[in-house]
């Protein structure tokens, strides 16, 4: 057993979503320093706002102005802020009902210690210095001890140049592991050995092993030697460049079935003029130093191999 | 002979029984790193089948629960199909979700009488990333997921709530986490076994012992029909009904002391037409263990989480259906009767699904 192989691995997306006109209006309006509820079909203020009732599913607009201060409704004392968290010091996670409202606000409290903060303790919103129109608009909560604000009044939403989406940047970091098959393939490539692993009932030999037949749902444990040759058994020609990637167009991407593989694998082809591959065509890995794959696979200079050998393999 | 025909129940309306025929699951850890997904997952898949006989061929449906997130991959379901032996083609489906959501499916899938068996099986790997964060990525966009609140954190906001109320205290929590952990002595699949220290405030007011543990995991059902379910058991555990309910995403919204959307499958699941003995809740947070026997009404006549629940071992979307498992086991071995299995999914209990499972009594 090869040791454990790890990667990091970062997934990042600027997911760009586009608002509705209750969440534009309540989200240009932290821009403004306006907090923005919505007026239920029964009467209840929701802030922050949605769009449908909760309770009857009626689409609501009944947009009205509620105080940027508020009650602690319940919290929570977070010793250890995580990385993307509002504060970076120990802080309260916090929900407020603002002044006029009915429900409450999922926040952050900035308090000196779990000892500051209780259940109906008194709260305004601290304005972020730059203000985009998102939720981060409102830095944190803050302690107050000042009268509170009147019950909600009506408010049209309209704001100059409304923001009307958002980008949600997101990061979540990743340690990968490849798994018992996967590494034992990875280990033989460092010695430029492609190994597959054949099945205990079908016999076919995958390559890159999964570790799993997916025909016969079984374990694949015994390690078969596959290549270094192989047959082209379907190709295509690529056009377009892709980004990053150096590597002249027209290029041809191929399906090869290493000799004793069961299934193909893909591969770039090299060393030949783009138009002149063909199925059949018989190949061999270039290897570049310092690189765990082959680079690309070109002609071994042997006849084509018969439609016969590999007609299963496409 | 007093089986439970022509007491008219949730399924039986349906005009089909279906059971819980075959359950198996991993022993759950805090990382697998010398497997990916379907090598963890298969031993579970050939256990679940042996028990019955069947092969994968034989199955009628397939369906399984897991999430993209946890893997950092898309479609990382598809890798995991490798383990069923999905060629021929088979008729399979997924759910994003635990894989009690996943069951659910199957189940409907064989009210319809369009097939006798199913297989479902669900599979975790929280190791990889960072669980706190990941499942930051479910909340809502716009105004709750850039602030990045963790799972313990909106647990921590649940917890304070029903303390507020005084409907909690502490030592309560506590108490519910110590026999949690003493219960999961007896389960070689927990990650967490015996005496575990209550430890630090991860998130106030729950400490580390009011929290699940991290783990891989993964777990397997199979669902049969009619005869062909007494045929593959000796006492199948007879879904008697099945429901889920969901409440408004918004925290600020709901009563956080109260699960309204669990005791409404349940009564839809005809939880409160007869008492049950077992019921097997999941509740990765003591303070939501708390939350669920109240909205259900579960006196100390009925023996909770048995397993150790989700404190002992939490395989993100496989510990769902491993309440039903556990609770369908229970009923295997002749220890239950009649049994409530629960699966929760979203924060601070947001989506419920509860299932009533019943084994036939025994001749003579
Ligand atoms: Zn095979």
């Amino acid at each position: 057993m090869p040791p454990v192989l790890r990667a990091p691995f970062v997934v990042e997306f600027p997911f760009t979503r586009s608002l509705g006109p209750v969440q534009s209006a309540f989200l240009t309006g932290l821009r403004e320093r306006t907090v923005l509820g919505v007026r239920t079909v029964d009467g209840r203020v929701l802030v922050p706002p949605v769009e449908y009732d909760p309770v009857t599913a009626d689409e609501i607009r009944d947009l009205v102005e509620v105080g940027a201060t508020g009650t602690v409704t319940t919290w929570a004392w977070n010793e250890d802020p995580r990385p993307r968290q509002p504060l970076a010091t120990p802080f309260a996670w916090v929900l407020v009902r603002l002044d006029g409202a009915d429900t409450s606000l999922l926040h952050v409290l900035d308090a000196p210690g779990p000892d500051a903060v209780r259940t109906g303790m008194r709260v305004r919103a601290r304005w972020a210095a730059e203000r985009t129109g998102a939720i981060t608009d409102i830095a944190c909560f803050e302690p107050y001890e000042g009268e509170p604000a009147g019950p909600a009044r009506p408010h049209s939403g309209r704001f100059p140049e409304p923001v009307t989406g958002i980008v949600a940047p997101a990061r979540l970091d990743y340690t990968c592991t490849p798994g018992r098959a996967q590494s034992r393939h990875l280990a033989a490539l460092e010695g430029r050995r492609t190994v597959g692993e054949r099945c205990p009932s079908c016999r076919k030999v995958y390559v890159p092993p999964r570790g799993a037949c997916p025909t016969c749902g079984v374990a694949t444990e015994e390690q078969v030697e596959v290549g270094p040759r192989g047959t082209v058994t379907t190709f295509c020609i690529v056009n377009i460049k892709a980004k990053g990637l150096d590597i002249e167009v027209p290029y041809v991407y191929a399906h090869i079935a290493l000799d004793g593989a069961g299934l193909a694998l893909h591969g770039r082809i090299g060393g030949i003029p783009y138009d002149e591959v063909r199925m059949g065509l018989r190949v061999e890995p270039v290897w570049r130093e310092g690189s765990r794959h082959p680079d690309h696979y070109r002609p071994s200079g042997e006849p084509d191999a018969d439609y016969d050998t590999y007609k299963e393999l496409l | 002979m007093t089986g439970p025909a022509g007491r008219g129940t949730t399924s039986r309306a349906h005009g089909r029984d279906i059971a819980v025929v075959a359950f198996a699951q991993t022993r759950h850890t805090r990382r697998t790193d010398d497997m990916s997904e379907v090598e963890m997952l298969m031993p579970v898949l050939h256990q679940v089948l042996s028990q019955t006989g069947l092969r994968t061929g034989d199955v009628g449906f397939t369906c399984s629960g897991s999430s993209d997130y946890l893997a950092g991959r898309a479609f990382s379901f598809t890798m995991a199909l490798d383990g069923v032996g999905a060629w021929p083609p088979i008729s399979e489906s997924h759910v994003e979700m635990d894989g009690a959501w996943a069951l659910y499916e199957a189940w409907v899938k064989l009210l319809t009488g369009e097939s006798d068996t199913a297989l479902v099986y669900a599979y975790g790997k929280s190791s990889p990333g960072e669980l706190r964060d990941v499942l930051t990525r479910q909340l809502d966009p716009y105004y709750t997921a850039p602030l990045w609140p963790d799972s313990v954190a909106l647990a921590a906001l649940q917890a304070q709530a029903l303390i507020d109320a005084g409907e909690a205290d502490e030592p309560e929590l506590a108490g519910v986490a110590a026999r949690s952990r003493r219960d999961a002595a007896a389960n070689p699949h927990a990650q967490l076994q015996g005496e575990v220290p209550r430890g630090r405030h991860l998130v106030r007011p729950l400490r580390v012992s009011d929290c699940p543990p991290i783990g891989d995991g993964a777990a397997a059902v199979v669902l049969a029909a009619g005869d062909r379910a007494r045929e593959l058991c000796e006492r199948p555990a007879w879904i008697r009904g099945m429901d889920h309910r969901i409440e408004a995403h918004g925290l600020g919204v709901r009563d956080l002391t109260r699960s309204p959307s669990t005791r409404l499958a349940a009564e839809h699941a005809g939880l409160f037409e007869r008492p049950v003995d077992t019921a097997e809740l999941h509740a990765p947070f003591t303070s939501q263990e708390l939350v669920l026997r109240r909205s259900l009404d579960l006196d100390a006549r009925v023996r909770v989480n048995p397993s150790g629940g989700a404190l002992a071992a939490n395989p993100v979307m496989a510990a769902g259906l491993i309440r039903i498992g556990e609770a369908a086991s229970r009923i295997h071995s002749g220890e239950s009767d009649r049994a409530l299995a629960h699966a929760t999914s979203g924060p601070c209990l947001q989506h419920n699904l509860v299932a009533v499972l019943e084994g036939e009594a025994h001749a003579g």
